[in-house]
């Protein structure tokens, strides 16, 4: 791991930000350490060292600005597969985004009985999620109801992709969170793709914030690309929700610029002139860009952060790779809870 | 309290533990005005915000309960009848049954859904299935099916406490079929424990539901006839009891197993494999299965509905059979 050398950053808010230089730092940060795994991930995945791998590039600005307008460690993150970005800003190293890639004993996110990416540690509050798609939206009004139910001031923010939202639990969800008016926000990645299902082949409308409307539930569509566009959008939502407002259901309409996972190939339905077009908006180059147009950062602190990820991320492998697998036999343990 | 029956006791036990139990709440369709079969009746009184009804999206009430439970609460979720219970299939198979398996023990979900299961009462395709077979291949997850009042009482108290997901099958047939005496406190239990209900040297019967019912009453009638009969009430389908199942089939060397769910498939098959694997050397009789016809669902009509379910007759005449072999 490389030393931090740098000047204190100030934790003010900054005017048209509602970030302050600190939460600014955090975000590039972030959404840079959750591109370096992911393109590492996928190399490791293409060297046979890791059997699967799904990521979240493309998603990274729509996962921190929202996953940043949550209270970490009192608030409930309910991910979905993609949302390595979020796990990141609500504790996961890359160490340990590693050590669950490759399903190491000690992967807390339970040792390597699941894919990778499927993450869940109950004392970060980040809920355990399955493969398959839109049932954590039900646990996460579960949360709201417990929570509401204990007069606990907290927040869940629960995610899918715009897949999901065909789902007959996405609409069981809203449905109870509403009639319940409970702590929840449905944050709906819509990155434009179920696999290789283009969203009008999944649904009838435009905007998945549109559905929101058959639940009289407050509804919000922010360009996911613009990580503090999120954050300003994602925040006010969290903080109705805490007030007692209900829940609230957020469109970020964001972009995968990835295959669906390592076993898919993507050359074999997505047009590469659409590809070219949202790799022109990649949120990482487009955050640098803002930060650096608005002097909030030189040029030359950025390129520090990015040597700094690039050194942690080979640590990180170099340190997985050599933790120990689990035993044959770990296979049966904790069928039930004692 | 004096004499009980199946009802009053999971209305009683369902009282004691709002009582005790700050945590534990009720959701379910109608649970507010006391439930289709008065399961929940006067508790909203008693007990303010603790009785929510939910809409008719099954899913979402056993996804809701995994949430609250997953949060800290203890939620006791009613199905209406079994029969609606799969749409909510994926969420126990998918979720609710591998909580504590995929977080190495780290979560558990301390919830129990209790259904009305079981037919006898012209409910038809879809209001008097046995859905056990389904639920009993899920390892993670607690079946259990209570005969007895008092049983149904403590055993609802065991799947409150339990810190796993327990599927609570209520046998709706003999809901107020009849009453046991139960006075005081109800019983210390353990979830995963058959009882011998009744002891004799000649075969033994394995039952759960109204089904023991019907084998304790064939019993008597064979006892007239001199068989005698040791009769095993399985209390809990999973994890179940094999060491009970064992040593009766050992020491009565004859085994009838009674399900009133259809025969492929049906949850008889493993007590028949259990015994087949491990007690076969004290056999005297080939394995004897008694369930229902291989059709989709029970009909509706009581000519057909009395002929698709087994009772104490049937179970009588297969057990003559076997003991004369």
């Amino acid at each position: 791991m490389t030393s931090r050398t740098r000047r204190p950053r100030s934790k003010q808010t900054i005017e048209h930000y509602l970030l302050s230089e600190h939460q600014l730092e955090q975000m590039y940060e972030t959404m840079l350490l959750a591109r370096r795994l992911n393109e590492r991930m996928l190399a490791l995945n293409r060297q046979g060292r890791a059997p699967f791998f799904i990521g979240g590039t493309g998603q990274e600005a729509a996962q921190v600005g929202a996953a940043m307008a949550l209270r970490q460690g009192e608030d409930y993150l309910v991910p979905y597969y993609r949302d390595l970005a979020m796990n990141l800003v609500f504790g996961m190293t890359a160490r340990e985004a590693m050590l669950n890639l490759l399903a190491k004993r000690d992967d807390p996110h339970g040792g390597g009985r699941q894919m990778p990416s499927h993450w869940g540690v109950a004392a970060r509050r980040v809920v355990t999620g399955s493969s398959v798609v839109a049932t954590q939206l039900v646990h996460a009004a579960g949360i709201g109801l417990g929570a509401k139910m204990c007069n606990d001031p907290i927040v869940v923010l629960v995610c899918c992709g715009e897949g999901s939202t065909s789902k007959g639990d996405f609409h069981e969800a809203l449905n109870f969170a509403q009639i319940h008016r409970l702590p929840v926000i449905f944050y709906v990645q819509n990155n434009g793709y179920a696999i290789s299902e283009s969203t009008e082949k999944e649904m009838p409308i435009a905007h998945v914030a549109d559905r929101a409307r058959a639940y009289n539930m407050h509804s919000a569509s922010v360009d996911g690309m613009d990580a503090i566009a999120v954050y300003q959008t994602v925040r006010p939502a969290v903080d109705q929700a805490r007030r007692g407002g209900g829940p609230f259901l957020i469109e970020a309409r964001c972009y995968r610029l990835g295959a669906h996972s390592s076993d898919d190939d993507d050359t074999r339905y997505r047009p590469r002139a659409e590809l070219e077009e949202w790799t022109s908006k990649d949120p990482i180059t487009l955050f640098r860009h803002r930060v650096e147009t608005d002097q909030i950062f030189p040029a030359a602190e950025l390129d520090e952060i990015e040597a700094r990820i690039t050194a942690e991320v080979q640590d990180a492998v170099e340190w997985a790779a050599n933790q120990p697998d689990p035993e044959p036999e770990d296979a049966l343990g904790f069928v039930y809870r004692e | 309290m004096a004499e009980m029956t199946v009802i009053e006791a999971v209305r009683t036990a369902l009282d004691e533990v709002l009582a005790a139990d700050e945590k534990a709440f009720i959701l379910g369709e109608d649970v507010e005005a006391g439930g289709v079969f008065r399961a929940t009746e006067g508790l909203k009184a008693k007990y303010p915000g603790r009785l929510l009804d939910t809409p008719l999206a099954e899913s979402s009430i056993v996804g809701v309960a995994i949430g609250a439970a997953h949060y800290g609460m203890h939620p006791i979720a009613e199905i209406q009848f079994a029969d609606f219970i799969h749409s909510a299939f994926d969420q126990l198979v998918s979720e609710a049954s591998r909580w504590s398996y995929r977080t190495r023990g780290e979560s558990g979900l301390p919830m129990v859904v209790r259904t009305p299961w079981g037919g006898g009462v012209h409910g038809a395709q879809h209001h008097s299935q046995s859905i056990e077979a389904y639920y009993t291949h899920l390892p993670g997850l607690k079946v259990v099916a209570p005969s007895f009042p008092a049983d149904y009482r403590s055993l609802l108290h065991a799947a409150v406490a339990d810190p796993n997901p327990v599927l609570f099958l209520e046998h709706k047939r003999t809901y107020r079929l009849f009453k046991q005496e139960m006075d005081g406190a109800p019983a210390e239990t353990t979830i995963g424990r058959a009882r011998v209900a009744r002891q004799g040297s000649d075969l033994t019967m394995y039952a759960y539901g109204l089904m023991l019912h019907e084998s304790l009453a064939a019993a008597e009638t064979l006892a007239s006839e001199g068989v005698e009969c040791t009769v095993v009430d399985l209390l809990t389908l999973l994890p179940l009891d094999v060491e009970t199942i064992l040593e009766t089939a050992r020491a009565t060397g004859k085994v009838l197993i009674v399900h009133e769910d259809t025969l492929t498939g049906g949850f008889g098959g493993e007590i028949a494999a259990l015994i087949a694997e491990h007690a076969f050397e004290y056999l005297d009789a080939p394995v004897r299965r008694l369930a229902a016809p291989d059709i989709p669902a029970m009909p509706y009509a009581h000519a057909m509905e009395s002929f698709f379910m087994p009772d104490r007759e049937k179970i009588a005449a297969a057990a003559r059979d076997l003991a004369a072999y």
